[in-house]
Formats: structure tokens, C-alpha cells, sequence
């Protein structure tokens, strides 16, 4: 036990070891993370946005997609609801700044640890359609991201599709996210 | 598309992270920023001609720790703030110290001299460009760790920009150190840090934009 694993819930250990297999490449075990997470996510945004119900599923994957971008900061010594939770609170923060809904922010925004207390697997539908944004980016960030990400090719046989490197498929999937994140911002 | 076929894709074909790339990155760039820096003094203003006896006196010495002081906390700083979730609370102190510790020197330096020399000691020959090229000395680490607080997550943009630009400032104030002839704590501990807080105050206005992700 250290100090990133002591007195956690059950939830969030599981998630964290999830999370830590995930960063060192275990493809299954970071799908479980994300499914999990985005539970998670779904009950404290639909608590926190009361009279924007219909906007949860868009900033859920929007945190989800700043989550993966960010994955690389998390460090393992750290607790990883504070981690998830300032994530969540900065993307909601974004969220409440673009439509100016001051009375929402009336509510404390405290780091109360219950991330992980409840979980809502029901999903609605999302506003914004992510696949049409990623349509969207130019060439050298979308096919990288459909053959590698959405066909599921491995990244040697997306380069040789795309006539790149396979190294240029991987920085082209990353800086893609990356991309796909600001249309995103800028969609809102 | 939907959430669950969105968490499949984010999840498919996930390289292992490389959990050193970060530090690598800002070793680079505070690297670069110093170097950079350290060559446009020499270039521009010169090293000083009489650094070689300069180096003898502990008030050189002095003077180079106080940069490095307040260097060490806002790199300290900067590392933190560039990640989600990680606590500051009250170690934002430790800006404090090397501050307090130099102005504890100038207030016993002025307290020792006459009463008509005191000014001439806090504003020393070079007052009027001291903090401007300081300022002007930061840009390029300004630039460099701008760029890799960009490739992690800060949510405090505002004060991370300010840590950055403080950061920026201080590893100046180090190249500065080897040109600049004024030795008295009354001049330094007021200059130089006037110095640094111009790129601090711009990296908190363009924090938000800059580091918006």
C-alpha cells in the first residue's frame, strides 16, 4: 500500500489498476478503465448539470477524450480521483464558460471524493457528433486515426496504406486526438 | 457516434506510455532556455571583464543563489501545476524564501549606510535596463517551456503561465548574473526581481490562451 492506494473504495482501486495496465499497453484492461470511468462520469455530470441533462453525454466524451490525451500525467504516487476529478471540473468549467451559465457555478466545487460513489451506465444520445468532427480533420490526422483506431489495422499496415511511416501513423493518431479535442472546444 | 463506440476507438491499439517522456521534455526545454539565454548575454552585453575575481566574492555567489532560489521553486512549481490534480497548498512558501532571505539582506545593507548613499546602493549605475534585459534575456525559455507545458494538462492556467514566465525569468537572471556589475543586495534583490516578475505577469495574462487544452 502506498499513498496512491491507501483507503481507497473498491471502485477505484480496481479502476486505477485498470488505468496503470492500460498506460503500459494492455489494450483490455484500459477498454475496462475507460468503461468504467465513463460510468462514473456520466452520474457526477448528470449531478452536477441539473438543467443540462441533454449536454452530459457531449462533455462526458469530452472528458473522456481529455482524459486519453492526458494520460501520460498522470503520475502513480498521486490519488486517481484527484487526478480524474480536476480533469472533469476543468472540461466542466470550459463547458460552464462557453454558455455562461453563471447560476450553475453557485454550486461549491469542491473535491468531495465521490467520483467513484455512484456510476450511471444508462447513456443518452450525444448532441454533437463526434465521427462528423473527426470526418472533418485533414488528412494526416484523420486516416491515421480511422484505420488505426476505428478499423482496427495494426499501425504497420496503416502505414503502408497511407503510404507513411509507421512512426508518422503513430504521431499522426496522437497529434489526431490532440486535434480532434480543439474542434471539439471550438464546437461548443 | 456513441459513447460506447467512442471509448472503443480511444481504446484501440493504445501504445505503452513512455512515463519519462515528460521530464525529458522539460529538461529539454529548460536546457535550451538556459542556453539560449547564457549566449545572448554573452553576445549582446558581454560577460563581465572581471568575472574571474567576481567568482571570489561570496556576494557573487550570493547573488546567483537568489535566481536560483526563486528558479528551483517556480521549476518546482511549474512541474506540478502542469498536472491535473496534484496539490501546492502551503509550499507556495517556498517562492517566499529566497525572497525573504535577500530582502533581509538589503534591509541590513541599507541600515549599515550613511543616510545619503542608500539610494545611490538600491538603484546602483544600472537600474533603468536591469529588469527590461532581464525580461528580454527570458524569452527563449519563456518560448520552450511554454511549449512543453503544452504537451501535459495544467487546469490552473493563469498561475501556471505566471510559474512559467517566473521560471523564465529566474534562468535569466542566472545568465544576467555573468555580466552585470552591481553586487549590493539593495540593487539585486530589488532589480532582478522586478526582472522576473515582468515575464511572470506576462505568462499569467497569456496563460489561459496559451496553455488552453
Amino acid at each position: 500500500m502506498d499513498r496512491a492506494t491507501e483507503g481507497l473504495s473498491a471502485p477505484e482501486f480496481h479502476l486505477r489498476d485498470c488505468f496503470i495496465r492500460g498506460l503500459a499497453g494492455d489494450a483490455v484492461q484500459y477498454r475496462r478503465f475507460l468503461d468504467g470511468l465513463g460510468s462514473h462520469l456520466r452520474a457526477y455530470l448528470r449531478r452536477r448539470l441539473p438543467r443540462a441533462q441533454a449536454d452530459v453525454e457531449d462533455i462526458l466524451q469530452e472528458t473522456l477524450l481529455a482524459v486519453h490525451n492526458a494520460r501520460h500525467t498522470y503520475r502513480d504516487d498521486q490519488p486517481l480521483t484527484a487526478w480524474v476529478h480536476a480533469i472533469a471540473r476543468y472540461k466542466l468549467m470550459d463547458f460552464f464558460r462557453a454558455h455562461a451559465r453563471r447560476e450553475s457555478l453557485h454550486e461549491p466545487f469542491e473535491d468531495d471524493g465521490s467520483l467513484f460513489v455512484q456510476s450511471d451506465v444508462e447513456p443518452a444520445d450525444a448532441r454533437r457528433d463526434v465521427g462528423r468532427l473527426l470526418e472533418a480533420l485533414p488528412d494526416r490526422h484523420r486516416l491515421p486515426i480511422v484505420f488505426v483506431k476505428l478499423q482496427g489495422l495494426s499501425v504497420a499496415e496503416a502505414a503502408q496504406r497511407c503510404g507513411i511511416s509507421e512512426s508518422a501513423v503513430k504521431v499522426g493518431v496522437h497529434r489526431g486526438l490532440k486535434a480532434l479535442a480543439a474542434r471539439i472546444r471550438g464546437s461548443a | 457516434m456513441k459513447t460506447d463506440d467512442f471509448i472503443a476507438m480511444l481504446a484501440n491499439e493504445v501504445p505503452p506510455v513512455d512515463r519519462r517522456a515528460p521530464g525529458r521534455r522539460f529538461a529539454l526545454a529548460l536546457l535550451l532556455g538556459f542556453a539560449s539565454a547564457t549566449l545572448l548575454m554573452a553576445a549582446g552585453l558581454g560577460v563581465r571583464p572581471d568575472l574571474a575575481e567576481a567568482i571570489h566574492l561570496p556576494m557573487f555567489w550570493a547573488r546567483l543563489a537568489f535566481a536560483a532560489g526563486i528558479g528551483g521553486a517556480a521549476l518546482w512549481l511549474t512541474l506540478r501545476l502542469s498536472r491535473p490534480g496534484v496539490r501546492i497548498g502551503a509550499r507556495w512558501a517556498g517562492l517566499a524564501a529566497p525572497v525573504a532571505i535577500a530582502w533581509t539582506g538589503m534591509a541590513i545593507v541599507l541600515a549599515q549606510a550613511p543616510a545619503g548613499a542608500r539610494v545611490a546602493l538600491l538603484l546602483g549605475h544600472t537600474w533603468h535596463v536591469c529588469a527590461i534585459l532581464i525580461a528580454l534575456l527570458s524569452t527563449p525559455t519563456f518560448a520552450a517551456m511554454l511549449w512543453a507545458v503544452r504537451g501535459m494538462a495544467p487546469v490552473r492556467p493563469r498561475v501556471t503561465g505566471a510559474a512559467v514566465g517566473l521560471l523564465a525569468g529566474a534562468t535569466a537572471t542566472m545568465a544576467y548574473c555573468l555580466h552585470c556589475p552591481e553586487m549590493s543586495p539593495a540593487f539585486w534583490s530589488t532589480w532582478y526581481l522586478l526582472g522576473m516578475a515582468i515575464p511572470a505577469a506576462v505568462g499569467a495574462l497569456i496563460g489561459p490562451r496559451a496553455l488552453r487544452w
